[in-house]
């Protein structure tokens, strides 16, 4: 179970905006895309989502061509994008019941799990934007595909709440088998996720670096002061500037 | 509603009664011109059981054909807004068939389709359907950007776009148009029943009007207002009940 970005390139008119970018995603690994706003990372999950389809380059999912083709990512966007009038549960298993199997149960267990319990009937407009986060993370970790591609989800949250965030994220995702894809542009949030960091320049994007990160799994909170996390910070600048 | 908002208009309704009781009474002016308040008020108690037959007619008659109204403009703008191309070619036609006056169109209903419920159901179906139709296009056509990014990214189908999503994030636009339609199909209907009908509110209203029992036209005047408003409050009620996620305003 793997992803495999072979040589892509996209533009829009005659701007080229992804040039020759590959990359893979092995099953069960977290990999992280930073880069400068407007690197066109977005549009780099546009083209693998399906959305847009790539001039040059292959995407294939498990040995199967999926260049251009829509449904095989789970995906959760930047800002929460829930549904107004679905509850929370309702809300948690609408990517599930996108593909026809909606599990119900599974969802209640998560969203207790999330301390959500007693908001399961409540409306999206009545949760935090860290509970908003919850939600709507579960509700792509409950979509059957493999893949999960995350959107600098928590870029809009506070700095405590995105902390909290991270951990939580990390906490629910080691007992789930799925590849994550995470876009962000912030270093420490790549570092303590990940287990390969994508490093973009801009204009048009092209592979930088790859960088894999060292730290073992369980991460907690303690990573973020250790001497070996700075000194990989200070890399990864260097690398960005 | 609290009694702080309240207070006022019904203060300067009141008011208006009394001026208009004064004015009657002072200018010693003949009920069949125009009656005064308490004259409409007896005698809307003394022909109040022989009017019931008339408003349950009429209520019948605009209930049926508002629903038909509500059908049509939902279906007629799910219709538009799934092929463009059919749009494109009919909404001008669309636009132009409201400016045909109802009035004249009533009675050629009557020589095309019988002195029965029909011609009348139609008209009040065809007056509703217009605003209906088009505060549901609207409300298609204003699909939160963002949730559209993540039904697409997910691979949603078209029918899964449009019944998760566009259907449920237009039911607000749907009912703003309802409310609007729900406001006139009362009069709509009084106004087809007047140019022949058996029972009705409409013919209750010509019949008195035509023998100057001008204090029951008065009584029509004002039941039709009462019904107007009820049905109003019908459908503010259905959509408050349809709505509940929307109470404390949607995020924005």
């Amino acid at each position: 179970m793997s992803l495999v970005i072979e040589e892509l390139s996209k533009s829009f008119g005659d701007r080229l905006i992804l040039s020759n970018l590959s990359f893979t995603l092995k099953r069960g690994e977290f990999v992280s895309i930073i880069g400068p706003s407007g690197s066109g990372k977005s549009t780099l999950f546009h083209v693998i989502g399906g959305l847009l389809v790539p001039e040059e380059g292959h995407i294939t999912l498990n040995g199967t061509k999926i260049t251009g083709e829509r449904g095989h990512m789970s995906y959760m966007p930047q800002q929460p994008s829930l549904f107004p009038w679905r509850t929370v549960l309702q809300n948690a298993t609408l990517g599930s019941e996108l593909s026809g199997a909606p599990n119900e149960e599974l969802a209640k267990q998560l969203l207790q799990k999330a301390n959500l319990g007693d908001m399961l009937k409540a409306y999206p407009h009545q949760l935090s934007g860290g509970m908003k986060q919850r939600v709507a993370f579960i509700r792509a970790l409950l979509s059957p595909q493999s893949i999960m591609c995350l959107d600098e989800p928590f870029s809009a949250l506070d700095s405590f709440t995105k902390k909290d965030m991270q951990r939580w994220l990390l906490e629910t995702w080691e007992q789930y088998d799925k590849s994550i894809l995470f876009i962000t542009h912030d270093i420490e949030e790549a570092l303590f996720l990940s287990d390969k960091i994508i490093i973009l320049s801009t204009n048009p994007a092209t592979i930088k670096e790859i960088v894999e990160v060292p730290f073992s799994r369980p991460r907690s909170n303690q990573l973020y002061l250790s001497e070996e996390f700075l000194q990989w910070k200070k890399k990864i600048v260097e690398n960005l500037l | 509603m609290k009694f702080s908002k309240i207070w006022r208009p019904a203060l300067a309704l009141l008011l208006f009664l009394f001026l208009w009781e004064g004015l009657t009474r002072f200018l010693e002016i003949e009920p069949w011109v125009l009656p005064a308040p308490s004259l409409i008020m007896k005698e809307m108690i003394e022909v109040f059981p022989s009017f019931t037959p008339h408003i349950i007619s009429t209520v019948k008659l605009v209930l049926i054909g508002f629903t038909f109204g509500i059908l049509a403009g939902i279906t007629t703008a799910t219709i538009l807004h799934v092929f463009p191309k059919v749009r494109e070619t009919i909404m001008p036609f669309l636009v132009i068939s409201q400016n045909v006056p109802i009035i004249v169109l009533a009675p050629l209903f009557m020589i095309w389709f019988g002195m029965g419920d029909f011609p009348k159901v139609l008209i009040i179906a065809m007056t509703a359907f217009f605003p209906i139709a088009i505060a549901t296009l609207d409300g298609f056509g204003q699909t939160d950007r963002e949730l559209m990014h993540y039904m697409k990214m997910m691979g949603a189908t078209r029918k899964q776009i449009f019944f998760k999503l566009q259907l449920p994030h237009a039911i607000p636009s749907i009912f703003s148009g309802i409310k609007i339609a729900a406001t006139y199909s009362v009069m709509t209907g009084v106004v087809a029943e007047w140019l022949g009908a058996q029972q009705g509110i409409g013919v209750f209203m010509t019949l008195s009007a035509s023998s100057y029992r001008t204090p029951r036209v008065f009584v029509a005047i004002v039941v039709t207002i009462i019904l107007s408003l009820a049905f109003f409050g019908l459908f503010l009620a259905l959509e408050k009940l349809f709505t509940r996620w929307n109470r404390e305003g949607v995020e924005k």
